[in-house]
């Protein structure tokens, strides 16, 4: 029998609970992100109404979507760009494959874009004979090992640096043992060359402008740039939740992202790209398309719970203070979005008997909603999904409830065995599902009810 | 003072004494307590199982039992956090609605109950040795109680409190969470107490006994040198003859 994706996640969990060095790796990683955060934030006198006003501007601006969105399109188009709007994945992909065939392009670079995973654009353009290059380091090294990204702002964490040498040794003929910063150089001798070869740059976005009908796009490598000045053509591809009113509002989003996504005050590339190269402008490319895609978001927008889940900026602090995602690492999950908000939204974006397990896989700790910096009440919103899910619960598990319900209700009924037949009974139900590395606890001989009875 | 208690179920069940060792410090500090013998479960288990109709059913026999005169002092922070935070998720446009508006607002977790509302930060207690605290997280995050038990634990003659960087990590257990996806529960768990004892700690203390029941298994399973305990077993601890007692 094929095994669920339940089963199989369980299995990887398990399978990260005995792996140490994924463990220490991790931590060490998850250190340094806290380090780094925790520098980041004296930059705002008052953090909470920083993320209070943020929640705001995209509170608003996801329940007027359709209006924001429309603007975007009216202003990109005037500046000259084309956008494109896919209801799914496949549409997605077609826009590109059209795009590709007209220029008759032979090599794409990207920069970092987790939509495009989302998609599957890489193996899809392969399959067309297309090379297609990843240009932020992070992403190049997960290209080069045949993975898909580990975190959503930084792929590769899961990697020593020795594992990366090894990597670069024998994908590319690097010499062994390659420092960090020699690594680097290497890399980037090689990419220099792509990004002159390309007939096409893609990128993701980080924020849709409706104002000026503008992309926001935001890097610490220069790579998002060399992408989009070189080739004639660049596709922007992102979800329709991207959007913000103005450009004004990057005064407060870009230092936002910044600060929860690598603890930086503000990231080292900000980019706005408002369509193409006009006449008299010296670079950028010919041509300029956004796609504007949805596959599976306006389901999240029909509820009116977990469309706060669409504020998101994939920032990746919720994974950071994850203890489930310290655990089992960003593959376990294997869905394109891992940690807390994947576990929102992908049973909304895939299906909900398929991925409701990825929002039982959490202990509500609620560290990802302190640390949202739009405040996305992501632990809410995974109890709200549990509650969706119920109707698909094992039917076994639909009687245990009506049975606790029923034993709640009436307080004799829990008196009315002792201590002795409950161990019993716990070691029956429980012994195997709490105690493989645990040991059960025991119940008294006497609850405390029975005992303040006869004490009082 | 007239306080009401709530025993969360697992307590009621599993770890009466530690029940009866907050009654002796409330009452020590000049509280009459009572205790509705009819009480159960406050129906957090359901809720974050996401089955909502036998939460209702239980939580609503729940709130009922509470006089909404008194204070309710219950030890822990998880289910005092479902009750003031998601009761009104719940009932709102309910029946029950005005009962529970009235209602969760008197419910405290013990220690902050301590430190707030009667304004005592010394039990006199006595403890020797190193301790880490937990910060649970539903005292923490739902409740908001980062500084009471620290205040209370400082005052412990011969307790030595060690801050460790992951103070604030959630343990694992997390309910049904601890036997649905086991693998990745005890993972957090082994790590909160491989944590404590790096630390050269030889006491987990923490307000919910959720959590140090998760942690006390994986202890117990491989005998570690390393004890948990609740804060109100602590503050009892050696407090016969307690300044507490004098002041009152």
């Amino acid at each position: 029998m094929l095994k669920t994706r339940k089963q199989i996640f369980i299995e990887q969990s398990r399978e990260k609970f005995s792996d140490a060095e994924h463990r220490r790796k991790i931590n060490h990683s998850l250190l340094q992100s806290d380090i780094a955060f925790r520098k980041g934030i004296p930059q705002f006198s008052d953090l909470q109404s920083a993320k209070k006003t943020a929640n705001h501007i995209k509170r608003t601006t996801i329940e007027n979507l359709d209006i924001y969105l429309l603007r975007f399109e009216k202003h990109f188009t005037q500046n000259g760009g084309k956008v494109i709007w896919a209801a799914t994945a496949q549409e997605a992909l077609d826009a590109v494959a059209g795009i590709c065939k007209e220029v008759n392009a032979r090599l794409v670079v990207k920069s970092k874009s987790m939509v495009t995973e989302e998609i599957h654009l890489n193996p899809f353009l392969f399959s067309r004979g297309i090379e297609v290059v990843e240009t932020d380091l992070g992403e190049y090294i997960q290209q080069l090992a045949g993975e898909p990204p580990y975190h959503l702002v930084a792929p590769s964490m899961h990697k020593s640096k020795e594992e990366v040498a090894d990597l670069f040794h024998k994908k590319l003929g690097a010499p062994e043992g390659l420092a960090p910063e020699a690594l680097t150089q290497f890399a980037r001798k090689i990419l220099r060359e792509k990004y002159v070869q390309a007939d096409i740059g893609i990128t993701g976005v980080n924020f849709l402008l409706a104002d000026i009908g503008g992309v926001a796009l935001t890097e610490n490598e220069g790579n998002g740039r060399l992408s989009t000045s070189f080739p004639k053509v660049h596709i922007a591809v992102t979800g329709i939740e991207k959007i913000l009113p103005s450009v004004r509002d990057l005064a407060l989003f870009w230092p936002l992202l910044a600060t929860h996504g690598s603890g930086q005050q503000i990231t080292v590339y900000n980019s706005i790209f408002t369509g193409p190269r006009k006449s008299g402008e010296k670079d950028g490319p010919e041509r300029m398309y956004v796609i504007l895609l949805d596959n599976g978001r306006t389901r999240l927008l029909a509820d009116p719970k977990a469309r706060e889940s669409l504020y998101c900026i994939r920032c990746g602090a919720c994974l950071n203070v994850c203890p489930v995602f310290r655990n089992i690492g960003g593959h376990t999950y294997n869905s394109t979005y891992g940690g807390p908000v994947g576990s929102v939204i992908t049973p909304h974006l895939k299906e909900m008997k398929e991925y409701g397990h990825l929002s039982q896989a959490s202990s509500l700790c609620g560290a990802c909603t302190e640390v949202c910096p739009v405040g996305i009440p992501l632990h809410q919103l995974l109890l709200h999904n549990r509650q969706l899910a119920v109707k698909h619960a094992a039917r076994t598990e639909k009687f245990a409830w009506k049975l606790w319900a029923m034993a709640c209700s009436h307080r004799r009924v829990l008196n009315l065995a002792g201590g002795h037949t409950k161990n019993r009974v716990a070691a029956l139900l429980f012994a195997n599902a709490w105690g493989k590395n645990r040991k059960l606890p025991r119940f008294a001989p006497e609850s405390f009810n029975q005992l303040w009875k006869k004490q009082r | 003072m007239h306080v009401e208690l709530f025993i969360p179920c697992f307590i009621d069940q599993l770890f009466p004494q530690t029940a009866f060792n907050m009654v002796q410090i409330l009452e020590r500090a000049g509280c009459e307590v009572s205790y509705n013998t009819q009480q159960t479960c406050c129906g957090q288990p359901a809720y974050n199982a996401g089955f909502m109709e036998e939460c209702a059913v239980v939580a609503g026999k729940f709130i009922k039992e509470f006089s909404g005169e008194n204070y309710v002092v219950v030890p822990g922070g998880s289910c005092t956090g479902f009750v003031r935070n998601y009761y009104s998720k719940i009932f709102g446009g309910t029946d029950l609605e005005q009962q529970v508006i009235m209602k969760a607002p008197l419910f405290y977790e013990f220690t902050s109950f301590l430190t707030e509302i009667l304004g005592i930060e010394d039990t006199g207690a006595t403890l020797k040795g190193k301790a880490v605290y937990h910060d649970a997280c539903g005292a923490l995050r739902e409740c908001g109680i980062k500084s009471a038990p620290r205040i209370l634990l400082n005052k412990v003659r011969g307790l030595e409190l060690i801050e460790t960087e992951d103070a604030e990590r959630c343990c694992g257990f997390g309910g049904t969470f601890s036997v649905k996806y086991e693998p990745v529960s005890m993972a957090m768990g082994e790590q909160k107490v491989l944590n404590a004892i790096k630390a050269g700690a030889q006491y987990i203390i923490s307000t919910d006994l959720s959590c140090l029941m998760h942690l006390e298994g994986y202890i117990r399973h491989h005998q570690l040198f390393i004890q948990t305990l609740h804060i109100a077993d602590v503050l009892i601890s050696g407090a016969e003859n307690s300044i507490l007692r004098e002041k009152l």
